[in-house]
């Protein structure tokens, strides 16, 4: 079934905010990670605060994902919920313990060291779930009489470990740009060191996904073969790579940002030629997942009017805090 | 036993989860949506008035409704998952109309934290005081309307009405139906109510707390006068708005209606069950209270109507009956208690002995929780009596579930839910109570860092908000 232009707009909504909010939420997932490696109370605090104004706005989108997916495509909802039940449920501990762990570590000296536990787990295992998400979903789903038909750890094969460790150091490595480009002195040197290694790693678990995917996978084969210039995504995504490795000891502190984002962006589109027309890869198409068009009109003109505003607000969040993190 | 029930399979599993985590979840909302109303309320009075005792008693309220704010969003995600997850069936069938009311709750919830939240929140320095009053009132809407959307969703669950079946696929057919349907017209204004009488209570039994100690004086009248006056004139409303709760459950869900009176037989005339204790095996009530007559009079408005038991109905279409027989009455029962603590609180007041009568300020703090059970038992009758249909008369409940899941599967994930939201709610408890204690302080002091979208660091201050003093220190 051919998509509808309702359902192109849904699934530009859909594709859209999983972009952003893996990009705003990665890095500071990512900062949450490197949080667990330093064990100082005034850097460990500093890095808090790069994200403090930020990240509860950043997790919005993923409310935003969950809720036009149930809306726009219920026959996929149903199937990702199904097959990531562990994953989802593991999301949303982390999500709980990462956000009161934010909240509650500065206001008990006590409990500090549980707090901070709670957000270095979180954060990384938010991170893993995500990246082995993608993994399984790059494997296939088994679906029988549109439900997820497979086991509850059906996701956790090798390769989608993999892509889970993989997606731990990326996020990480979005959040070491961070710093650099938010603080000064010794944490944006911290930061600064740690580059270069989390983006070879990143660049080496990268390139062995995407040719294990190329020889194991016919579907996703098959689909670039037929679209050849998607190759295009993996080369920038590869040079951008090479660009934070090099770059790393750039004066311009926004450059590793800049940099690691294409990368993600460039990832993600050769994902998305992997698995276009598919939803659910190899199973399902997005024109046979839709939801029927008196729903998508009924909620688009929600989303016209709440959409741009989440942006904006988002925008004047980040213009209100931008610059560097100052001294108290 | 109903199918589902009783037998520890995912169904039966995935029904004490989700009844679980929304359970969690609508304390926090009820209390707020209430909250909001009561801060518009008392900015309102502020401007009018220009007395500051109002501007101190909003400060503290407004760090009390922050965090819970905070709590409900939190517990909120999590519900924007739990129907795929669990009710994979569900979701697929229903999503076309579910959806997008679920959809546009989540947007006017984003619209609230985008817009006004963060003028109420921190821009109190920063707009002029009419538009600050008005922007508490928008955030008040905002949580209404918020509302509005989870009653269109359960009043389509509970009658379905506005679609068209093509297929086997239901497709949405009138949204105006769907969404101002007779169904939600009187349920949404009966879960307003519950909300307002909830944090009112709440409100009450803070004032009485402070007077029990002797300390807030000035506050503490505020809250005592304001409260008690409020429950006392919503209560009644309340019970009439409930009665014609019931008016829908009796034309559109009568095994429903069957299951809250404990009534096994038809009856002509029929009479009205007070009390009692059910005996589900054997179909009979093992010792009642009975008013005869009284159960046709109040159902159909005459004393000989004939009414029906649960007999009338397959058992496999039957409720449970003991949930929503004892959750009906124990929510009618925190009612009279409302009832009777305002009206007395408001007679002991006229009569100048409110603040010196310590008994009645013992009996209104602890009826703290009425509003909060109220809402809790209401939900319970609402839910548990629509069994054994998800929605009802389309799609039963033990078809629903996501097929995948075993047992093993959902006991898992429910205890790591109990122990998550256990480490959760009492923390996020512990710190409202510590809010209510101390009460009052001077001047709310402005908080780097916190967003609208990071509602819980209002509730903290400037030094804890964001481990500052810590560095000043070091």
């Amino acid at each position: 079934m051919e998509p509808s232009n309702l359902a192109l707009f849904w699934t530009a909504v859909v594709v859209g905010s999983i972009l952003v909010y893996v990009i705003l939420d990665g890095f500071d997932l990512g900062v949450g990670v490197l949080f667990g490696t330093v064990r100082d109370e005034a850097v460990r605090v500093e890095m808090m605060n790069a994200i403090a104004p930020v990240w509860n706005g950043n997790e919005t989108w993923l409310v935003v994902i969950g809720t036009s997916l149930f809306a726009a495509f219920p026959a996929a909802y149903a199937v990702f919920m199904g097959a990531y039940y562990i994953p989802i449920l593991l999301l949303l501990c982390g999500l709980i313990f990462r956000g009161i762990a934010f909240e509650f570590r500065f206001r008990t000296e006590r409990m500090r060291p549980f707090w901070d536990w709670g957000f270095f787990l979180g954060s990384t295992v938010m991170g893993f779930v995500q990246g082995a998400a993608v993994g399984a979903m790059i494997r296939g789903i088994p679906v029988s009489n549109g439900q997820y038909s497979g086991g509850v750890f059906g996701w956790l094969k090798p390769f989608a470990i993999m892509t889970g460790i993989g997606l731990v150091l990326g996020y990480a490595l979005l959040g070491a740009a961070w710093l650099v480009l938010k603080s000064e002195g010794p944490l944006r040197e911290w930061a600064r060191r740690r580059i270069p290694w989390l983006a070879t790693a990143v660049l080496a678990i990268m390139l062995v996904a995407f040719v294990t995917t190329k020889h194991l996978d016919p579907h996703a084969r098959g689909n670039l073969q037929a679209r050849p210039w998607g190759i295009v995504f993996a080369a920038t995504g590869i040079l951008a790579l090479i660009a934070v490795i090099v770059g790393s000891r750039s004066k311009r502190d926004g450059f590793p940002f800049a940099m690691t984002v294409l990368s993600f962006l460039s990832a993600f589109l050769a994902l998305g030629t992997m698995f276009w027309p598919y939803i659910i890869p190899y199973r399902i198409t997005v024109g046979n997942a839709v939801a029927p068009d008196a729903s998508l009109s009924f909620l688009f003109y929600g989303a016209v009017v709440i959409l741009p505003l989440i942006i904006l607000y988002t925008a004047r969040v980040y213009w209100a805090f931008r610059g560097k993190i100052r001294e108290a | 036993m109903t199918p589902g029930m009783g037998a520890l399979d995912p169904v039966f599993l995935s029904r004490l989860q989700f009844g679980f985590v929304i359970s969690f979840h609508i304390i926090f909302p009820s209390f707020t949506i209430g909250l909001a109303a009561w801060l518009a309320t008392i900015e309102g009075m502020r401007l009018a008035t220009g007395n500051q005792v109002y501007r101190r008693v909003f400060d503290f309220w407004l760090k009390v409704f922050a965090l819970s704010f905070g709590m409900g969003v939190v517990t909120g995600v999590v519900m924007a998952f739990q129907f795929g997850t669990n009710w994979g069936v569900l979701s697929e069938r229903m999503g076309a109309i579910q959806g997008p009311l679920l959809g546009y709750e989540t947007f006017t919830a984003f619209m609230l934290e985008a817009t006004f939240f963060g003028v109420m929140l921190l821009g109190r320095e920063r707009v002029s005081p009419r538009f600050y009053f008005i922007a508490c009132c928008m955030v008040s809407l905002g949580t209404m309307f918020s509302s509005f959307w989870i009653l269109c969703n359960n009043s389509w669950m509970q009658v379905p009405i506005g679609h068209t079946i093509i297929d086997g696929r239901i497709i949405p057919a009138n949204w105006w139906a769907i969404t101002t349907g007779p169904i939600v017209r009187v349920r949404w204004p009966h879960m307003l109510l519950g909300a307002f009488l909830t944090s009112g209570m709440s409100v009450v039994a803070t004032g009485a707390w402070y007077t029990l100690r002797g300390i807030h004086q000035s506050e503490r009248r505020v809250m005592l006068h304001w409260g008690l006056g409020l429950v006392a004139v919503l209560i009644p409303m309340q019970m009439f708005v409930g009665n014609l709760t019931g008016g829908y459950i009796h034309k559109y869900q009568p095994a429903k209606f069957a299951a809250i009176e404990a009534r096994w037989k038809t009856q002509q005339p029929a009479s009205e069950v007070l009390l009692a204790i059910p005996d589900p095996s054997a179909e009979r009530n093992l010792f009642a209270i009975e008013v005869p007559k009284l159960g046709s009079y109040i159902e159909s408005g005459n004393w000989d109507s004939r009414e029906l038991g649960l007999e009338a109905f397959a058992p496999e279409d039957r409720p449970p009956v003991m949930i929503p027989f004892f959750a009906f009455r124990i929510m009618v029962g925190m009612g009279m208690l409302m009832l009777v603590t305002s009206w007395l609180g408001v007679i002991l007041r006229w009569r100048g002995i409110l603040e010196t009568s310590r008994w009645f300020l013992w009996c209104a703090f602890l009826a703290f929780p009425t509003g909060f059970i109220a809402v809790l038992c209401g939900w319970f009758t609402a839910e548990v009596g629509r069994q054994p249909w998800v929605v009802y008369g389309l799609l039963r409940t033990k078809d629903a579930v996501t097929p995948s899941l075993t047992t093993g599967d959902v006991t898992f994930s429910l205890l790591a839910y109990i122990v998550v939201y256990g480490t959760f709610g009492s923390f996020g408890l512990y710190y409202i109570y510590r809010l209510l204690r101390d009460g009052p302080s001077g001047e709310a002091l402005a908080i780097p860092g916190a967003t609208a979208n990071r509602p819980m660091a209002v509730a903290g201050d400037a030094q804890t908000a964001t481990g500052n003093q810590l560095r000043t220190r070091s």
